[in-house]
This record gives C-alpha cells, sequence and structure tokens, in this order.
C-alpha cells in the first residue's frame, strides 16, 4: 500500500512546529482523508475542522503546500510527489494546530445592513431569473474564508483588519447591492468603513475561491464603480444633500409587488 | 469548579434550519434567545441539502394543493406519521417557503416570475423550491444572515453535555464545553429547543458529518422525553460508492427528478421490476410512458426511479445482491444518455462539481456509480404536533431530531420543508410556554457536577481505549448488523454487543489537553450514539415486518397490525447507560376528512 508522509503545523497562540507523520495512503484520497487517519492513530488531539467533507459546507480550509485549499477537495495524486506539507490559515490567529480563531468574519457579518424589501405581495414576489442570477453566483458563497486569508491587505498587514472587510463581503455587499428587491443602501458604508478602495484588484480571491465565484470581476470591480458613482457624481451627491437619502426608495427597486 | 454562566428565556440547541427558524420566531416574539452550535454558524448539516424544499406553491401545477402534497407524505411514510404535523407541514410550507424571500433568498424562477419547482421521489406534482443543487446552502445563509441582522446571541464550537433539570424535573438549562477551550459553561433557560439533527454518523457509508451523533435523541431520552420510530432508518438510494474515501457522500435526488435513471451492469432500467403494489397504479409500465412524463405529467404515469427513496434503495440493494451491481458495488445512475451537458450543468453544477473532483468522473458523458447510503433517521423525539413540546417539561424539539413527521420513510424535500415549519411552530410553543408562567427553578447543582466529572474521567484514567477504535467498531457493527436489511439474529447479536461498547466507553482514555481536542470531543459524543443505536436496535428487533425506512429479510411485509402503533423508548434513570424502556404508543387518530383525501386520491 502507497504511503505519504504528511507535515502538519502542530502548535498554539504561543507557538509550535511541523511534525511529520507517515500514514497510508489509499487510491483517490483527499489531505483530509490523510489528515482523519493521524487522528485516529497517532495523534487523536490533531486540531481540524471539518463538517460536509463534500465541498459544501467550507470547515477544512487550510493551507496545503502553502496555498489555501479545502482539504476534503484537495486529492492527493494531484499534488508533487513528496512530503505534503498542511498549516492554519495564516490571516487568522491560530487556536491550536490546523483550527484558526475565524471571528473576524463573524464580527464583519454583524456589520452588513440587512436586505430591506418592500413588502411581499400575498402571492410572493415576482423576479425573472436574469435578476435573480447575479446574486445567486455570490450566494454560492460557502464562507471558507479562503479569500479572506488570502487577500495580502489583511494577510500582511494585520491593522487592516480594523477597516476592511475583505473578500467575502465584498461579495455579500454585491449581492444586496445587486439584489432585486433590495432598498437599501449602504454605499458610503462601504467606501468610507469596510475599505473597499483598499482593494487593488491583484484577484488572488477569485482565484482561491474554491466555489470559482468571479469575486473581482463580478462583485469587487462593479461595486467600486457604484461607490464611485454615487460619491463623486454631483448630480447624485446634490440628491444626497435635499433628500439625505444616497439611492434609491422602494419605488426605485427593480421589482415591485404585483398589483 | 466555576465557570461560565448564562442565562437566556430560549436556549436553542443546534443551528441548522430548524434551531435558527425556531429563533426568529422566538426573537421576534421579543424574547431574549441564545443559539448554540457544535461548529461554526453555517456548516450545520442542512448545509448539505440538495435537491429543494417541498411545497405546493402549484407554480408548475396548479393542480397541486395542500392536500396532495399530504397524501403523498402520509404514502411515503407508509402511514406510521403523526398525521397532524403531516398536515400542518403541508398546509404551511408555501409560506415557510415564500417568507425567505423577504429575507433575501433567491430561488430558481419559473418564466413568469415565479418560484421554480422540481419534480422529486413519492411527490405526485413538481414541487421542490430549490437552488441548482445548493438549496441546503440557500435556505441556512438566509436564516443565518435573518438571525446575525436580528442581534441573536451565537455560542460556537460549544457542546452541550446533558440537559439539567431544576428540583422538580423541570427542563432548566444545560451544561456544555466551549470547544477551543475546553472551559465548562452552563445555561439557564426558561424553555430549551432541541435542533441537533440526525444520528447518521454511527454507520460506516454515511451522508452525515461528524456532528451527525445523536445528542439531541439521547439527551431528551436521558431528560425525561420520549424517542419513537428510531428503527426507520433513511438510506438514500444514491451515495457515491468509489472512491472509498468518498463512499457514501449523497448524489442529490434532483438528478432523477432531472431525468436521470438507473441501470444494471447490463444496461438495463431495472426499477421497473420493483414496482410495489400500492404504487402500481401511478408509475409508468414502459420506458416510453415513463419518459414521456418529464415533459407532461398528464402525458404518462411516474417512471419508477422517482418511488420513494426506501423503494429505490431496496430495489438497488437487491440488483447488486443479484450481481447485477457495478465493478465497486454499485448500480449506474445515467443522466449522460440523456440530458444535453449544458443542462447537466446548468441543473446540477454541484454534482458536476464533486464528481469531477473527487471521482475523476464526467457526468456529462459518464455514469455515476451509486448505492445506498444512511442518510436521515425519522425517528426521533415525541413531539406534540403544534406546539413541538417534548414529554419533558420546558422541552421542545424540531427537524431531524423530532420524529412522527415522517413516519416510517421521508419523502425528498420534505426536511427542509420540516425544518421551517416546526422550527417556527417550536419557537412559538417555546414562548406560550414561557407566556403560561409555571417556570422550572434553578438548575441542580449535582447534576451538573455529574455530567462535568462524567465528561473530564478520560483524561483521568492511567490507561484505556483511543475513542477512535471505538466509533470505528461501532459504525462497522451498526452497517452489519441493522443495516438496509434487517434480521433477527443480527439485531440480537447487535444488543449484546451494544453493552459491551457501554462499558468500552467507562474505559476510555484521552490523549493531550482539553483545547480543540477531536479526540476528548469525540468521547463526549460517543455515549449519545450508543444510546441512539440502543433505542434503533431495540425498535428494529421488535418491529417484526418491514415498513418504510426498516426492512426485515425474516419479515418482508407489512403487517397492518403494525402499522397502528410507534414503538415508543423511555429510560428510567438520569444515567446514559440507564436501560430503555419500550412501549406501544398508538397512531394519533385521524380525523375523518384527512382519512378521506387518503381515500379519494389513490
Amino acid at each position: 500500500m502507497a504511503e505519504v508522509t504528511m507535515r502538519v503545523w502542530r502548535g498554539d497562540a504561543n507557538g509550535g512546529d511541523f511534525e511529520n507523520y507517515t500514514v497510508a495512503q489509499n487510491e483517490g484520497e483527499v489531505v483530509l482523508d490523510v489528515i482523519h487517519r493521524i487522528q485516529a492513530t497517532e495523534a487523536p488531539d490533531l486540531a481540524c475542522r471539518w463538517n460536509c467533507k463534500a465541498g459544501k459546507c467550507g470547515s477544512c480550509a487550510a493551507e496545503v503546500n502553502g496555498k489555501p485549499r479545502l482539504m476534503c477537495m484537495t486529492r492527493l495524486d494531484t499534488l508533487p510527489e513528496g512530503p505534503v506539507t498542511v498549516t492554519p490559515m495564516k490571516t487568522f490567529p491560530i487556536i491550536r494546530d490546523l483550527v484558526t480563531d475565524v471571528s473576524f468574519n463573524f464580527a464583519q457579518a454583524e456589520k452588513v445592513p440587512a436586505l430591506l424589501p418592500p413588502p411581499m405581495p400575498e402571492n410572493g414576489y415576482v423576479m425573472f431569473q436574469e435578476d435573480v442570477q447575479r446574486g445567486q453566483e455570490f450566494r454560492k458563497c460557502i464562507e471558507c474564508f479562503m479569500c479572506q486569508d488570502v487577500c495580502h491587505v489583511i494577510r500582511d498587514h494585520e491593522g487592516n483588519k480594523q477597516h476592511y472587510a475583505g473578500p467575502r463581503f465584498f461579495i455579500r455587499y454585491a449581492e444586496l447591492e445587486m439584489h432585486p428587491l433590495d432598498t437599501n443602501d449602504r454605499r458610503d458604508l462601504i467606501r468610507e468603513e469596510m475599505g473597499l478602495g483598499y482593494c487593488n484588484i491583484t484577484k488572488c480571491c477569485t482565484e482561491v475561491c474554491p466555489e470559482h465565484i468571479k469575486i473581482t470581476d463580478n462583485a469587487i470591480i462593479p461595486l467600486k464603480e457604484r461607490v464611485v458613482d454615487a460619491h463623486y457624481d454631483p448630480v447624485a451627491w446634490l440628491g444626497r444633500k435635499i433628500r439625505r437619502k444616497t439611492k434609491r426608495s422602494a419605488s426605485d427597486a427593480t421589482v415591485q409587488p404585483a398589483p | 469548579m466555576t465557570y461560565e454562566h448564562h442565562d437566556y428565556d430560549v436556549l436553542i440547541i443546534g443551528a441548522g434550519g430548524a434551531g435558527l427558524r425556531a429563533a426568529i420566531e422566538a426573537k421576534q416574539r421579543g424574547l431574549k434567545v441564545g443559539i448554540v452550535t457544535k461548529s461554526l454558524l453555517g456548516k450545520a448539516h442542512t448545509v448539505m441539502a440538495e435537491g429543494g424544499m417541498a411545497a405546493a406553491m402549484g407554480n408548475v401545477y396548479p393542480e397541486d394543493n395542500w392536500m396532495v402534497h399530504f397524501r403523498d407524505t402520509m404514502r411515503g411514510g407508509k402511514y406510521l406519521n403523526n398525521n397532524r404535523m403531516a398536515e400542518l407541514h403541508a398546509k404551511e410550507s408555501p409560506a415557510r417557503v415564500l417568507e425567505l424571500e423577504q429575507w433575501g433568498a433567491l430561488f430558481d424562477r419559473t418564466k413568469d416570475g415565479k418560484i421554480l419547482q422540481r419534480d422529486f421521489g413519492g411527490h405526485r406534482y413538481a414541487r421542490l423550491a430549490h437552488v441548482g443543487d445548493r438549496t441546503g446552502l440557500e435556505l441556512i445563509r438566509t436564516l443565518q444572515q435573518k438571525v446575525v441582522s436580528m442581534g441573536t446571541d451565537v455560542f460556537m464550537e460549544c457542546k452541550i453535555l446533558k440537559l439539567v433539570h431544576d428540583a422538580n424535573g423541570k427542563v432548566a438549562g444545560c451544561v456544555a464545553y466551549r470547544r477551543p477551550t475546553g472551559e465548562f459553561v452552563t445555561f439557564g433557560a426558561k424553555a430549551v429547543i432541541l435542533a441537533t439533527g440526525g444520528a447518521g454518523k454511527s454507520w460506516k457509508f454515511t451522508s452525515n458529518s461528524w456532528e451527525g451523533t445523536g445528542d439531541g435523541h439521547a439527551m431528551a431520552l436521558w431528560a425525561g422525553a420520549k424517542l419513537i420510530d428510531m428503527e426507520c432508518i433513511q438510506f438514500h438510494p444514491t451515495g457515491m460508492v468509489w472512491p472509498l474515501s468518498v463512499r457514501g457522500l449523497l448524489v442529490t435526488e434532483g438528478v432523477r427528478g432531472d431525468g436521470g435513471v438507473l441501470r444494471n451492469s447490463e444496461g438495463k432500467r431495472f426499477m421497473f421490476n420493483y414496482v410495489a403494489p400500492m404504487f402500481r397504479d401511478e408509475t409508468a409500465e414502459s420506458e416510453e410512458e415513463a419518459d414521456k412524463w418529464y415533459d407532461d405529467h398528464t402525458a404518462g404515469r411516474r417512471p419508477p426511479e422517482l418511488l420513494p427513496r426506501d423503494e429505490v434503495a431496496r430495489a438497488i440493494n437487491a440488483e447488486v445482491k443479484a450481481g447485477r451491481g457495478t465493478p465497486h458495488g454499485g448500480v449506474y445512475l445515467d443522466i449522460a444518455t440523456r440530458r444535453s451537458p449544458e443542462f447537466i450543468r446548468r441543473r446540477l453544477p454541484s454534482m458536476y462539481h464533486q464528481f469531477m473532483e473527487l471521482a475523476g468522473v464526467d457526468i456529462t458523458t459518464e455514469a455515476m456509480e451509486i448505492g445506498p447510503t444512511c442518510h436521515y433517521i425519522m425517528g426521533g423525539v415525541q413531539v406534540v404536533a403544534d406546539t413541538a413540546a417534548t414529554a419533558a417539561p420546558g422541552l421542545f424539539a424540531a427537524g431531524e431530531v423530532a420524529g412522527g413527521m415522517h413516519g416510517a420513510n421521508r419523502l425528498g424535500g420534505n426536511s427542509l420543508s420540516d425544518l421551517v415549519v416546526f422550527g417556527k411552530r417550536a419557537g412559538a410553543g417555546a414562548a406560550e410556554y414561557i407566556e403560561a408562567g409555571d417556570l422550572a427553578g434553578p438548575m441542580n447543582q449535582d447534576e451538573i457536577d455529574a455530567a462535568i466529572a462524567e465528561a473530564l474521567a478520560p483524561f483521568e484514567r492511567e490507561s484505556g481505549e483511543n475513542p477512535y477504535d471505538i466509533q470505528r467498531d461501532l459504525q462497522e457493527m451498526m452497517q452489519a448488523n441493522v443495516g438496509i436489511i434487517r434480521t433477527q439474529s443480527e439485531l440480537d447479536d447487535a444488543k449484546v454487543q451494544l453493552e459491551n461498547f457501554t462499558e468500552r466507553v467507562k474505559n476510555i482514555k484521552v490523549k493531550g489537553g482539553r483545547a480543540y481536542n477531536p479526540g476528548w470531543n469525540l468521547a463526549t459524543d460517543l455515549p449519545a450514539m450508543i444510546t441512539v443505536c440502543k433505542a434503533v436496535t431495540i425498535g428494529a428487533s421488535l418491529r417484526k415486518e418491514s415498513r418504510g425506512g426498516h426492512t426485515r429479510e425474516d419479515f418482508p411485509s407489512a403487517d397492518p397490525e403494525f402499522g397502528k402503533f410507534n414503538f415508543a423508548h423511555s429510560t428510567n434513570g438520569g444515567d446514559w447507560d440507564s436501560e430503555i424502556v419500550t412501549e406501544e404508543s398508538p397512531l394519533l387518530p385521524m380525523p375523518d376528512e384527512l382519512k378521506a383525501l387518503l381515500e379519494e386520491a389513490k
């Protein structure tokens, strides 16, 4: 039977080091399979997150040979020969071994102003596939937070976390901004507090997205355009001064209640 | 020992669809709500549901209505269901689907801008609201975002060990530990809602994640509630079988709803040979008739591939046993020869992705190899349909952990709608219970101390067994002895073995510290797993007939006498290994107007 050597980072907030484990490897196995084998045999206290083992929940993100990957979707036979290095996501504080403290993301989620739809007609809203499709792309997000992990704005500059939401939340804001029912306006918030301007479109997030969401092209760039239009367009600026309402009202929403 | 403590009006255990929907309801009623989850928020098993949520909205077939949905659910459940639950579910699910859109959900649409509905097994009409094949993700994300926007306290990666009573035996809260630190925490609550999901992790081939250890089932039993129908386990017909690494992983029923068919190694659509008498009138007799049905449900009868899941799983099992299986012991699920690659990629994107990346199979050009996988437990905590109240005062249950709604077999798509219908009802039931007063007093300190001591015992032993070895052996034993086809001798053997597992759990040794230690976490899950396995095995042994998700080789047909009651389990002591007592609990009498629905629509 084939064997594989895994170099797994072990430790906690106080520090740690790599440990090598040589374990059996069966045909078709993914990184998470051998991590589980290590847990079941040599190291039952090896910490890692996982849930679905099917690429649907986004729990098992870690860095495999230095790149953010879902361990459950990374087949060992797609990696180069030799030892496989597994480390926790670098952008977030370590809890233990491969588990990081991703609470930054949940704190960002709390700051998102909710969808504000017009009242629902008795038989539900009428929306067309073309209108929901843009938002559906962003709602494929499984919240693995690998885009946040790889984004150099926060990966390399801890201090930026104070005023930067990160790619996962830019697609969330884009989804809401493009939502056919939404009447809320988040553009000032996105520009002033969520730090959209820090993104300089290196597309690292798009490259790591396991759901193949075109984060940069379909969310961040259109969002930047909207925010800039709202801020520098003199007509919009004047309207805002007069109405204290930046963008839309319920009557501007794409979808209206059926008569 | 000192530890963290929190008080809530309503404490909800579990953050899947049912727990989150219950939280929204309780919050909207002005209550202080806490949610506890073993994982991070948004990772619960709901996220893995693929095909859709069943609701008779009639958007695709205006003929559809709650009465047809009720009838389909009861027939699918082989009439073992709690008929009041099936009625409420059929009536209320359309409203529960629609409200999700107010909270941001974006379902796939019909041409005239309504929510699109797809065909699934056992449903007479196209009834499942969906988003491609990732409907569960849409549901959980929508509810999660709603709950977060309402400012609800969520305790993530926190494992409840036991429910705790007050001096008079009312449920007064629970004791838990936080996984990242291993520190203990107690929650006092006026009402506790269990929304802990299923128990499939005790079988070797399963679609369930590590979380599906039956915690809620076991805790309810220990706390004085009753479990019913525990022998009814759904083996989903289509799980992946190869590579071994992904064996059991779910392949959505949507593949069949969208035109996929099952073939044996001879290339034959074998399901035509397995149509049970009760479904013969409504099932196509030839491939030609079946194929007409996809475009127009009035032009032909339903394809036999879309029979309820228990029927299809048994048929696959029989084909493999007869030597007509695939090289890896499954059968073929073929959509490649029946639909265009564009259609398949659009309708089933995550299935395309899953097979391409994990099995190296392109489902637009090749057939999938599939076989039954442990998927869902119909059995669960016995509840009052309208309020989700259990027999333990102060304790409520909703979603997979609750029993009765699905009878002996659940129809695909009825789970996501179950979560929101009864999640909301549990939130309301808890609120009304609190409003009525007569609430529990302070938690019994002895119970808290005992639960903590039990949780810490595996650290203190000089030597002992690795919990992973026990889990592996348990899964193999349950798969072999209490799997899809059962027989008395194997069930008797399982009962003896479960007593051995009980002793082994008392001799676990855990390595390392308490902070994020999966070995210890598993050690604290095992008592629940074994308790649930015992109830399943006892029920399976007593139910000497075959019905839905319970198939006996030695009693291959349904026996009308057994169709009159559920087996209900309770325990006399509060210890996790207390003896389980089982009784016959008569089915809820069915009102005449519901009976008429079953008869007229045969």
